[in-house]
């Protein structure tokens, strides 16, 4: 009989040895209690951390994990971004018709808000829809929990409309600062990866504020759909063609238009 | 060894995917922090997917010589110790740790699991790691060796330490402390 070590004591609590030195080791053992504890602790070592995370294990991959097998997301978004800023800078006339006023009333400061604000949520699609990591802040996960803050955020009661119909599912959604106080985004995403936001203000208080059709805006690959309706106003944006932006901006109206 | 230098791992969409639950799994208890564990879920991904594209023979002998599996736990390690080093110098780990792991889910005695959960936080992460591998990874000894790139001895040396100190601190003993006291996040 070779001499016992320790290794073989970790061998044996780990499954590790083969048939023979195992007999042997088992042999040895019976007259060593102090050591036969040790790798039977060593043992229930092993079993106590499987026991542990298990969970991990029978919970759905996330949605961001599955993103990060795909290719690489390309580089043009930070080209579109900038395209995006330089374009608005250089002012967007022609948008009269439907022009909505600040909250100060004075009509020499009307603001073209509408578009600004079309402006505002295909900015902040860019910058967040290409996000891997960080998608969203509170995801779709903890639905009544993101609906109910951001509702509280904006001070009025917001719903986060579903999309699947067109194909696109929940993936959460975040709240981000706006001219005249809190905005929130809620992120879609299809199976082929593609996303779309929605983008929500309140209505200043005291503002003339009239429901509008939708209107259509595009800066590079990035498009919107925005429109006001009751004391809110929204905007969808995604890299989409303007008729399938369109059919979910539609359904968007149709569910908490109502 | 019947690898030949064509013998890059047989790497599709689907078969990485069948291993996710397991780099969770192992992240969590390896940086006690379900979140965290997560990102470095995320970043091993998307490293092995970049690697795997820059893959050429004779390139990555872990990658030649491992199956998918413990090749993608060796990108982890990798991450995982880069990023230690990286916050070697910025101040005390995050206080959430543990705490966001589920408490409520299947362990049988959720006093048993916190005091292990707690002990597991207490090791140097280099035995923890090698504890995990060994224990509830089922990596054989050799494996865990090439995985982190350390002789056997090592990896037997720090599983006996590992295993003596969880004991320990099971057990209530008081220990010093081997790691940065938790910093209270405001």
């Amino acid at each position: 009989m070779t001499m016992m070590t320790e290794d073989d004591l970790h061998a044996l609590a780990d499954g590790r040895l083969g048939p023979e030195r195992r007999a042997e080791v088992e042999a040895w053992l019976v007259h060593q209690p102090e050591a036969r504890a040790k790798a039977d602790a060593w043992r229930a070592q092993n079993d106590a951390l499987r026991a542990l995370a298990r969970e991990a294990l029978d919970e759905p991959v996330p949605q961001r994990l599955l993103s990060a097998l795909n290719p690489r997301r390309q580089r043009w978004v930070t080209a579109a971004a900038a395209a995006l800023v330089a374009s608005v800078t250089m002012g967007a006339a022609g948008w009269f018709g439907h022009a909505w006023y600040a909250a100060s009333g004075n009509s020499t400061t009307v603001v073209f808000a509408a578009k600004r604000f079309a402006r505002d949520a295909m900015s902040a699609h860019v910058v967040y829809a290409p996000e891997v990591r960080h998608p969203v802040e509170v995801a779709a996960a903890e639905q009544q929990h993101l609906v109910q803050w951001l509702s509280k955020r904006l001070g009025t009661q917001l719903k986060a409309p579903v999309l699947q119909a067109q194909g696109f599912d929940l993936v959460g959604g975040r709240l981000l600062p706006g001219e005249s106080g809190a905005r929130a985004q809620f992120m879609y995403q299809n199976t082929a990866g593609e996303r779309v936001t929605l983008y929500v203000s309140a209505m200043p208080k005291n503002s003339t504020a009239v429901p509008t059709a939708f209107r259509f805006e595009s800066n590079g690959p990035v498009s919107a759909f925005y429109w006001i309706d009751r004391d809110l106003s929204y905007a969808l944006s995604g890299d989409l063609t303007r008729a399938r932006l369109l059919k979910l901006s539609e359904l968007v109206y149709s569910q908490i238009g109502t | 060894m019947t690898t030949s230098d064509s013998a890059r791992p047989n790497m599709d969409r689907d078969s990485i995917i069948a291993h996710i639950p397991r780099l969770r799994r192992y992240a969590r208890l390896l940086t006690g922090d379900a979140h965290r564990a997560d990102d470095l879920v995320q970043d091993t991904l998307e490293r092995a997917m970049v690697k795997w594209a820059l893959w050429q023979p004779g390139h990555d002998a872990a990658m030649r010589t491992l199956q998918l599996r413990a090749w993608l736990f060796t990108v982890m390690h990798n991450l995982f110790v880069n990023q230690l080093r990286g916050k070697a110098q910025s101040a005390a780990r995050e206080a959430v740790s543990m705490d966001d792991v589920d408490v409520e889910g299947p362990g049988r005695d959720p006093g048993l699991r916190l005091d292990m959960e707690r002990a597991l936080r207490q090791l140097p992460h280099d035995q923890l790691e090698v504890l995990l591998l060994v224990g509830l990874e089922d990596f054989s000894y050799a494996e865990a060796a090439i995985l982190i790139d350390v002789p056997i001895g090592t990896v037997m040396s720090r599983l006996s330490r590992a295993r003596k100190r969880l004991a320990e601190l099971m057990e209530g003993a008081p220990v010093r402390t081997a790691r940065p006291q938790l910093k209270v996040m405001k």
